[in-house]
């Protein structure tokens, strides 16, 4: 049990910090997007379970043998008033920080999901009033905006692409295709749900680096996930000429920003670094183009299965820790 | 003129064109003329519109803050709480904009780009 608990908060402490910090300096992600995306949902994951389970295992230590017969110990004591006196003032700490913790981060986790329904809900009654159906299709409506804008807002079945007159009058048709199959990518694919899930756990844990890491990396990679879907269809070139319209309208066509008071870098809520679409998509940006000018071959089969066994290892290893001993015994 | 969207969508249209404040009685009348002009004939369509179901439509629209009831007034007059250009520009905000929790809301094709990247962007494409 000792070793167990130490064990795990190095574990915690590995993925916390220097892990996130290695995996986004590195260059391969681009090459392989989802592999990459699925080693930072394992990292996600494995850091909470073995976060919330060195604490918890080192806080059962003098009640069971095993986290089960811990759990069973504690119960004890908790409904049926069991005597405490095994547990010392360190133990029930732990006990309630792990308690605390995994509460808070349900909690954000519900939290986020009910302020991101009730500003997607506010934003379709807007746009139900606002834009019009396009020619494209039932699930693309138009905006009359003149600076080329394209979004699409996730909602099961009422899930929508918006364009702006603006786009539609900058593209040629094929790069509009190439504009609303790569945001039809981002819906088919539920990309909402992990930008749902990171941006909660980033809420959750401001302070830990992994979180705002994790979040970048993943908005990153899942706009490259779009583009590979939008290229099965569209020429790399268009696809590029899109991208840069899209970018240098909205940035530089006068007008735009003082029609829209599109906020300046500056008005970036203190205390909120690189939390905006400011630095960190303008990176994300420059680093499409570069993948799509310069593309690399993906990562070698071998390489992309030992990424994937150290997910699965990651996932597993905590999970054995915390189960298996009990399980035995 | 089917479904309650539609209606609000008709309301919101002849509020904001307005510029003051209607009664659901004067609402409903313009709808019914517009409907008239659309189907080019003295239809009677507009005529099935019933003012219970403008009142119904308008309350929908005020719970969703879209319209405001003048007090005090009987009839009840009816406005648009903000122009269609300031709600344009809500959303426009919600998209361009900074909000930290705006990527999980929606996805944007290509998020904010600094002049200096955009620059750079043109020149690359020879779009100058």
């Amino acid at each position: 049990m000792f070793w167990t608990s130490w064990f795990l908060a190095v574990l915690a402490i590995v993925l916390a910090w220097p892990v996130p910090i290695l995996l986004s300096r590195a260059q391969w992600p681009a090459r392989s997007p989802f592999t990459a995306m699925l080693l930072w949902q394992a990292i996600a994951l494995a850091g909470g379970l073995s976060m919330i389970g060195a604490m918890l295992v080192y806080g059962l230590e003098p009640a069971g043998d095993n986290l089960l017969a811990g759990l069973r110990a504690l119960a004890g004591m908790v409904f049926n008033n069991a005597p405490t006196t095994a547990l010392g003032f360190w133990h029930i700490f732990a006990l309630s920080a792990a308690a605390l913790l995994t509460a808070h981060l349900v909690f954000t986790l519900l939290l986020t999901y009910y302020k991101i329904q009730r500003q997607r809900r506010r934003h379709r009654e807007l746009l139900a009033l606002l834009a019009s159906p396009s020619a494209d299709g039932p699930r693309t409506m138009v905006i009359n905006v003149d600076s080329p804008v394209a979004y699409c807002l996730p909602g099961g079945a009422r899930s929508v692409t918006v364009l702006s007159d603006g786009l539609m009058a900058a593209l040629e048709p094929a790069e509009l295709r190439a504009v609303l199959n790569h945001e039809n990518a981002h819906l088919d694919q539920r990309h909402h749900l992990l930008l749902w899930a990171f941006a909660a756990w980033r809420q959750a844990l401001p302070w830990l680096p992994t979180t705002r890491l994790a979040q970048e990396a993943v908005s990153s990679l899942i706009e490259m996930l779009a583009d590979d879907v939008a290229l099965k269809t569209e020429s790399k070139a268009t696809l590029i000429k899109a991208i840069a319209i899209v970018a240098s309208g909205s940035s530089g066509a006068p007008g735009a920003r003082m029609a829209f008071g599109e906020p300046e870098l500056s008005d970036v809520e203190p205390g909120q670094p690189g939390a905006t679409g400011g630095a960190g998509s303008a990176r994300t940006t420059a680093s499409r183009v570069s993948r799509l000018l310069s593309p690399q071959p993906p990562l070698p089969e071998p390489l992309r299965a030992a990424v994937l066994a150290a997910c699965l290892l990651l996932l597993a290893v905590p999970t054995a820790l915390l189960i298996v001993p009990g399980l035995l015994g | 003129m089917a479904s309650l969207g539609e209606l609000e969508r008709a309301v919101m249209d002849l509020l904001w064109a307005g510029h003051e404040a209607a009664t659901a009685n004067t609402l409903r009348d313009l709808l019914a003329q517009s409907t008239r002009a659309e189907n080019g004939t003295a239809g009677h369509e507009g005529k099935d519109l019933a003012v219970t179901t403008v009142l119904t439509v308008l309350s929908r629209l005020e719970r969703k803050g879209l319209v405001e009831r003048e007090r005090g007034t009987r009839p009840h007059r009816y406005q648009a709480v903000s122009s269609r250009e300031d709600h344009t520009a809500e959303l426009m905000h919600e998209v361009l904009g900074s909000a930290p929790d705006r990527e999980a809301v929606l996805a944007r094709f290509i998020g904010s780009v600094t002049d200096t990247e955009a620059e750079t962007l043109r020149k690359l494409l020879g779009l100058s």
